[in-house]
C-alpha cells in the first residue's frame, strides 16, 4: 500500500533505535476489519520500538487505534479485526504469525497485561490467591507451596497490607485501587519482558491513580520490564513514560522523548492537543487551544495526511500525499511542514 | 460573600440515604437500619455571573448536592434558595414553578441524556413548549435554529437524530436544550468527563463564551482539578460528604490549606515537566456508611492528632479561604 516509502521508513527507525536490541519492535503494522465494502483500516502502517526497561506511552483520543495496537501486539484482537500486514518482534523473534497455542504460552510469561477495568481481569468466583498461584504454576514448574509463598510476596510488593490473610479474599472484597494492584501482581508474576497496560488508571480516582502510576513505575524499573502504556491522559504519560507515541486516526503523528513532545511538539496535532489540556499552572483567563472539528471516522479518513482538514498549516501536498515520520530534533513527526523546512534549510 | 446579592444560597444542606436491608432481613439477622450520610452541612452561595465549582473523588457527594439544588432530590436537612425563593418550602410551590425555567442542568453522559427517538429540533424545543415561551410553531423553529447556531451547530442539524452526532456535538445539543428556556443558572455535572481532551477544550471554551454573552451563573462539578481551575472563580473541595475547603481558585492552587486539598494538588500530573516531585497519597477513601470518627480524613492525614480523631472540625476562615481542619485552625500547618 505504501510500498514506495517502505525502505525510507525502516531506515529512519533503525537510526532511532538504541544500540541494544529492542524488546518489542513493531514494523508497518496494519490492523483492519473486513466489511462488505472492503477492509476498514483501523491501524494504518505503524512502526515503533520499545527498548529494554523503557516505558513507551501511547496516547491518543478515542478511536485513534491505540488499544487496537496493544491488542494486535499480544494477539488479542477481537474477530473480525485482524492483522492485515506488518510484523511484531519480541526480542528479535517474530510473534505475530505464531499459532494461537504458542501465543497463549507467550502471553503472561513474556508479555504481561493490565486492562482498564480490574474486575474484568479477575475471576469473581475464585480467591485471588488461587488465581495468582494458578498463573505462577502455569508459567513455572514449582510446587503449590512455593507458588503460594511467591504469591504472598508478590502481593506485599504491590502494596497490599496483610498479604498473608488478604490472599484468601475474593475480588469483590477489594476496592478498585487494590484490585488493580492484584491485577498488576498477576501480570508481573512470571517476570515478563514486556508489560502492556491499557488505560490502567482510567477507572480510578485521582489520589489512587497517582499511587498506581508510582507502583507501575517502581516495579518495572526494579525488574527492568519494558512497558507499553496506553492512555488518553497526557498527564499520566508525562509522569511515567520515557518516550511517547501520539496516535491520530490509526497512525503515529509524532514519537519522541516525552519531555520534547510535551514541551516542543512538532506535529500540529500534538501542538493542538497539548494546548487543549487545561493546566493547573496556566492563568485562569487563558483560553484553551481549540482544534476545530473531530477525528475522522474510519470510513472517511481523508487522503494525504489524516489531520489535514483540521490543520491550520495544511497545504497542497498534505491533501494528496501521506507524510511518513521524519526526524525533527530528537523526535519524529509525520508532517510535511518538516520536509518543507528541511528543504528550505538545504 | 460578594457585595452583590447572591443568586443561589445553599445553607446547611444534608442528605441521608437509607441503605438498609429489607425489613424481614433486618428482623432475622438482627441488624439495625443502615444510613449513608451522602452530604452533611454543605453551605455556599453563588453570585450572578459567577462560577462555583465542587471537586472531589467519587462518592464525595458532589452530584448529590447538584441534584438537591436543581430539585431532583429532596434534602434531609437544610435549604436551597434561588433568588430568594426556597426550592423545597411547600409555601413557595407556585413561585417554584416559575423558578424552574430559570435553572437548567447539563449532565455528564451526552449519550444517555438525549432521547434517541426524537429529532434534535424536538429535543431542543421541548423546554420551550413546556414553559410556553413561544407563540407559534414558526417562532419555535426560529428559536431552535438560533440556539443551534449559538452552540456552534448548523440549524439544519435539527432534522437529525442524536445518533448521527459525535459525543462533543451531543454535548452541544444538551447545552442548546439547557439554554432554550433562557435560564440564568446552569448546574453542570461533569459536563466534559466523557469527552476527549480536544473536544473538552471546545466545550469548555463554548461554556465560557456563553457565560460572558448571556450572563449565566454556573455550578460546576468535576473530579478534574485542572478543568475546575479553568472554569471557576471559587472552588469547594469535598471529602466524604463535607466541604473541607472553600477558596478562591487562585488561592487554592497557590496555598491550599486543608491537607486533603494539598494532597489533591500534589497528585495533579505534572504536565509542565518541571520535575516537581509528586507525593503519592497513602490510603483509600473510607466506606461512607462507616466514616471515621472526628475528621473523616484523619486516617490518611499526615498531620492528624488526637483531637482530629474525636472532634469533627468546622469550616473556619484561613486567609481568603475557609477550611475545616483542626491543624489549620491551631496554626500547626
Amino acid at each position: 500500500m505504501h510500498g514506495a516509502s517502505f525502505g525510507n521508513r525502516s531506515e529512519l527507525h533503525r537510526s532511532a533505535a538504541t544500540v541494544s536490541e529492542p524488546v518489542l519492535s513493531v514494523r508497518d503494522l496494519v490492523i483492519g476489519f473486513p466489511t462488505r465494502r472492503g477492509m476498514l483500516t483501523a491501524v494504518d502502517s505503524i512502526s515503533f520500538d520499545i527498548a529494554a526497561g523503557e516505558v513507551l506511552g501511547v496516547v491518543g483520543e478515542s478511536g485513534a487505534g491505540k488499544s487496537l495496537t496493544g491488542a494486535g501486539v499480544i494477539g488479542l484482537l477481537e474477530p473480525p479485526g485482524r492483522i492485515v500486514s506488518g510484523s511484531v518482534y519480541l526480542n528479535g523473534k517474530r510473534i505475530d504469525d505464531l499459532e494461537p497455542e504458542a501465543m497463549r504460552q507467550l502471553r503472561g510469561r513474556r508479555i504481561g497485561m493490565v486492562f482498564q477495568d480490574p474486575l474484568t481481569s479477575l475471576n469473581p468466583l475464585y480467591r485471588i490467591g488461587d488465581q495468582i498461584v494458578e498463573t505462577i504454576r502455569t508459567h513455572a514448574d514449582v510446587s503449590a507451596a512455593t507458588a503460594w509463598e511467591r504469591a504472598i510476596q508478590l502481593l506485599q510488593e504491590v502494596g497490599i497490607q496483610g498479604a498473608s490473610t488478604r490472599i484468601n479474599a475474593y475480588p469483590h472484597e477489594f476496592s478498585g485501587g487494590m484490585r488493580q494492584r492484584v491485577v498488576l501482581a498477576l501480570a508481573l508474576c512470571a517476570n515478563p519482558d514486556l508489560l502492556i497496560a491499557d488505560e490502567p488508571t482510567t477507572a480510578l480516582d485521582v489520589s489512587i491513580q497517582a499511587q498506581i502510576i508510582a507502583l507501575i513505575k517502581r516495579l518495572c524499573r526494579q525488574r527492568g520490564t519494558s512497558v507499553m502504556l496506553i492512555t488518553h491522559d497526557m498527564g499520566v504519560i508525562a509522569e511515567t513514560a520515557d518516550r511517547v507515541a501520539v496516535m491520530y486516526a490509526g497512525r503515529i503523528a509524532e514519537i519522541g522523548p516525552v519531555g520534547d513532545v510535551v514541551r516542543q511538539p512538532h506535529h500540529p496535532y500534538t501542538r493542538g492537543l497539548m494546548g487543549a489540556i487545561p493546566s493547573a499552572e496556566a492563568a485562569p483567563s487563558a483560553r484553551l487551544t481549540q482544534i476545530p472539528g473531530a477525528m475522522p471516522r474510519l470510513t472517511a479518513i481523508p487522503p494525504g495526511c489524516a489531520f489535514n482538514p483540521r490543520c491550520p498549516h495544511a497545504f497542497d501536498r498534505c491533501r494528496v500525499e501521506r507524510p511518513e515520520p521524519m526526524p525533527a530534533d530528537r523526535s519524529q513527526a509525520a508532517c510535511w511542514l518538516l520536509a518543507q523546512s528541511a528543504g528550505v534549510r538545504q | 460573600m460578594s457585595a452583590a446579592p447572591a443568586l443561589v444560597e445553599v445553607h446547611n444542606l444534608s442528605r441521608v440515604f437509607d441503605v438498609s436491608k429489607p425489613w424481614l432481613n433486618r428482623l432475622i439477622e438482627r441488624e439495625q437500619r443502615t444510613l449513608l450520610k451522602a452530604v452533611t452541612g454543605v453551605s455556599f452561595s453563588i453570585g450572578k455571573r459567577e462560577t462555583l465549582a465542587l471537586v472531589g473523588e467519587s462518592g464525595s457527594g458532589k452530584s448529590t448536592v447538584a441534584r438537591m439544588i436543581v430539585g431532583l432530590l429532596a434534602p434531609t436537612f437544610g435549604s436551597v434558595s434561588i433568588d430568594g425563593i426556597d426550592m423545597w418550602a411547600p409555601a413557595s410551590a407556585g413561585e417554584r414553578q416559575k423558578l424552574r425555567r430559570r435553572l437548567q442542568m447539563i449532565f455528564q453522559d451526552p449519550y444517555a441524556s438525549l432521547n434517541p427517538r426524537w429529532r434534535v429540533d424536538r429535543i431542543i424545543a421541548d423546554p420551550i413548549k413546556a414553559f410556553r415561551l413561544a407563540a407559534d410553531r414558526a417562532e419555535i423553529e426560529h428559536r431552535v435554529g438560533e440556539l443551534l447556531g449559538l452552540v456552534g451547530l448548523d440549524p439544519a442539524d435539527g432534522r437529525k437524530y442524536p445518533h448521527e452526532f459525535s459525543g462533543g456535538q451531543r454535548q452541544r445539543i444538551c447545552i442548546a436544550r439547557a439554554l432554550s428556556s433562557n435560564p440564568e443558572f446552569i448546574v453542570c455535572d461533569e459536563p466534559t468527563s466523557a469527552l476527549d481532551v480536544s473536544v473538552q477544550a471546545q466545550i469548555l471554551n463554548l461554556m465560557r463564551d456563553l457565560q460572558d454573552r448571556l450572563g449565566l451563573s454556573y455550578f460546576f462539578i468535576s473530579h478534574n482539578l485542572a478543568v475546575v481551575k479553568h472554569m471557576a472563580a471559587r472552588i469547594g473541595v469535598m471529602y466524604l460528604g463535607r466541604i473541607v475547603e472553600l477558596a478562591p481558585s487562585a488561592d487554592l492552587f497557590k496555598t491550599p490549606r486543608h491537607p486533603y486539598s494539598r494532597m489533591l494538588i500534589d497528585a495533579l500530573p505534572d504536565l509542565a515537566m518541571s520535575g516537581r516531585q509528586r507525593k503519592p497519597i497513602e490510603g483509600e477513601i473510607p466506606n461512607p456508611i462507616k466514616p471515621p470518627a472526628g475528621c473523616a480524613f484523619h486516617p490518611r492525614c499526615p498531620h492528624a492528632f488526637d483531637r482530629c480523631r474525636r472532634e469533627t472540625p468546622q469550616l473556619m476562615a484561613a486567609g481568603r479561604a475557609t477550611a475545616a481542619c483542626h491543624a489549620v485552625a491551631e496554626g500547626r500547618i
